[in-house]
């Protein structure tokens, strides 16, 4: 079961929401509604789901609709039409004591703006969401201290936010949603008001927390480099409605439509692209041997697909080295790749190597070889 | 001319029904005033009763407090010893007493009604005219009636200003909270904070600095009442003004009016700088 999951959501905003879903349904378009009914549509028929321990990114221009998406999960937001269910609980039947219980321990939420309390200490703060539910001072001081550790502020316990810069405040902002220990994380362009360099920082820094903490995130961002960062998957909302959903890789190499390619095409692919996904644009597929195959074997595999060398591989499928046709009796020891580098971080060891780079997993297996046209014909694109 | 058909006099029938009032439930009226005449009485005679040093030094303690300013500290005490010296010590005590309780009870009554209005544009649609109205109508209006049912004296005299004073913090109560950063209130709904966790914990203290300017108008606009009310028997500063006009004493009434002004501005500088200073001053305090 899907941690959040959301079927056929539609929001509409106005004096009367409902009298407009007809037309919605329709598939009348959003200026349309607006001019004939001075509704506005926010959201139409929204259907995705976000796994458990997911990085989702919802990524989409202003006025896309993904805040009011980021809101229907803890009910800001109230849907027009469809469910939103998350832990498989339908958020529209929750009772207002319901409602509260579920913003105070299940889903916490970080804003753009940071929204802190001007007068209050950065330890009164973080400990916000634990004072709304009840906790006693000192147990919930000493849970709020841990997590401002946490996100690196120890010393500014005793600071107003007004003192802090705007990447310490959103540090703030982090520790007191992580401070609730809720498993769900909504994240409303956090990064957007920061510079460029801090918000590299605060990005390794989310990953890094959430490596230890495995939280769902959802994550939202008008920053399409961002979203192919941090998300393990990403969802592109055009005007309320979602336009693609899949994998960074997924979506660089294969936009939807032309809205998303428009995007991409700004995109650095070399960042975005992973060892993997490059070694799945190579054209032949690379020679592989048994370890323990006599040298004619060897020899008579590599004249077969025309390649210079054979990749050996023991008993379980196990990376074991590099034999070339000059030297087919030499196993050859050779740098491998990692499925998960970034093409751009590969480029150098693919540059020094004799022959395509083997990709191997966690587990020592080979999935792949890279070559220098292999990391052309990903950086070209898929089609083109 | 606008034609005389038309015409619909209410005069009459507000006369007979504040008569009926006066006639039928005077007393329960009076008696309702029983409790705010104790309280100020008795303020009264505790401020009267005070060493004049103790005053003055308490004004710049507060002072102080509000500001971390010595020098706004020691003016204000020095305005303060300005008035014993005009000889008018007495007199500004009964006006200070009049004063503290209009404004507690404009301001007990308002902050409510200012918070309510926040919440509902209806009630606020409603309230606006109602505030005007307040505002503007000549005070003798309601001060007279007021006079018929509860009698010369303090209460009239309270009652007045706190219907004069009132619109002030409850504009700004009501103005205040709607101005609170929308995204922090809405914070304090994604962490699950009560209705009343949000009022105590975020809504009002965002909205303090201009609920304080609305005290701070509200307490100037009691003092400047309460001066017009010394006309119906309220003592005090006004009563010398009003001797002054009387006798034609023109040095008399400026020897009050200068005390009036050095009230105002001790008065003023102090709610002032609580409403501005407030959170700096918690900080400076640890």
């Amino acid at each position: 079961m899907a941690k959040i999951e959301l079927s056929a959501v539609t929001k509409v905003f106005g004096p009367r929401p409902e009298s407009v879903l007809p037309l919605v349904a329709q598939g009348m378009g959003k200026a349309e509604v607006l001019e004939k009914t001075g509704h506005t549509v926010g959201l139409r028929d929204i259907s995705l789901h976000v796994e458990e321990g997911e990085t989702f990114v919802v990524m989409g221009l202003s006025g896309s609709g993904k805040s009011t998406l980021l809101r229907l999960l803890n009910r800001l937001v109230e849907p027009t039409a469809g469910s939103v269910r998350v832990d498989g609980r339908d958020m529209v039947e929750l009772g207002r004591a319901e409602l509260v219980h579920f913003r105070r321990h299940a889903a916490s939420m970080v804003f753009q703006g940071f929204a802190l309390l001007p007068h209050r200490t950065v330890l009164a703060n973080v400990a916000f969401g634990l004072e709304a539910r009840g906790m006693k001072r000192r147990a919930r001081q000493a849970e709020a201290r841990a997590w401002i550790e946490a996100v690196g502020l120890t010393g500014y316990e005793g600071s107003l936010p007004g003192e802090l810069s705007g990447g310490m405040r959103q540090r703030v902002g982090l520790a007191r949603a992580l401070a609730t220990g809720a498993g769900i994380l909504l994240m409303d362009e956090p990064f957007a008001a920061l510079d460029p360099l801090i918000r590299r920082d605060m990005r390794d820094q989310l990953a890094a927390l959430q490596k230890r903490l495995g939280k769902t995130i959802v994550f939202i961002t008008h920053d399409l480099d961002e979203a192919l960062r941090l998300g393990d998957r990403v969802a592109i909302l055009n005007d309320g409605e979602v336009v693609q959903v899949g994998t960074p890789t997924d979506i660089v190499l294969g936009p939807a439509d032309g809205f998303v390619a428009d995007f991409v095409s700004g995109v650095n692919r070399a960042r975005v692209l992973t060892a993997a996904a490059v070694a799945a644009e190579a054209e032949a597929e690379a020679t592989v041997i048994p370890v323990s195959s006599p040298s004619e074997a060897a020899l008579e595999s590599m004249r077969r697909d025309g390649a210079s060398c054979a990749y050996a591989v023991d008993a379980e499928g196990k990376f074991a080295g590099v034999v070339t046709r000059k030297d087919v009796a030499h196993l050859r020891i050779v740098p491998t790749l990692k499925p998960d580098v970034a093409l751009e971080d590969l480029l150098a060891v693919v540059a020094g190597a004799e022959w395509p780079v083997p990709v191997v997993n966690d587990a020592g297996v080979l999935v792949g070889t890279i070559d220098g046209e292999a990391i052309l014909a990903a950086l070209a694109g898929r089609g083109e | 001319m606008f034609p005389e058909d038309l015409r619909w006099p209410i005069a009459g029938s507000i006369n007979r029904a504040v008569e009926w009032l006066v006639a039928n439930h005077g007393d329960a009226f009076e008696a309702a005033a029983g409790g705010v005449l104790f309280v100020l009485v008795h303020l009264e005679q505790f401020l009267r009763g005070l060493p004049w040093w103790l005053v003055v030094l308490a004004v710049a303690a507060a002072a102080y407090h509000a500001s971390r300013r010595a020098a706004l500290s020691l003016g204000l005490a020095a305005a303060m010893v300005l008035i014993g010296v005009l000889g008018l010590w007495d007199m500004a005590m009964q006006t200070v007493a009049l004063m503290v309780v209009a404004t507690v009870l404009a301001v007990a009554i308002g902050l409510p009604l200012g918070i309510a209005l926040s919440g509902s544009r209806r009630a606020r649609a409603l309230a606006l005219p109602v505030l005007d109205a307040m505002q503007t109508l000549p005070s003798f209006v309601y001060l007279v009636p007021a006079l018929m049912l509860f009698g010369l004296g303090k209460v009239p005299a309270i009652f007045a200003t706190v219907i004069y004073a009132m619109p002030p913090v409850i504009r700004l109560t009501d103005l205040g909270i709607r101005l609170v950063d929308a995204e922090v209130v809405e914070a304090a709904d994604a962490f699950g904070a009560s209705r009343t966790q949000r009022l105590f914990g975020v809504q009002l203290p965002l909205a303090l600095p201009t609920i304080m300017a609305g005290v701070n108008q509200t307490t100037m606009m009691a003092l400047s009442m309460v001066v017009i009310a010394s006309m119906i028997g309220a003592r005090g500063l006004g009563e010398q003004v009003l001797l002054g006009i009387q006798r034609l004493d023109v040095g008399a009434g400026t020897e009050a009016g200068i005390a009036i002004v050095a009230l105002a501005i001790v008065l003023d500088r102090i709610t002032q700088s609580y409403g501005r200073g407030g959170a700096a001053a918690r900080r400076a305090a640890g």
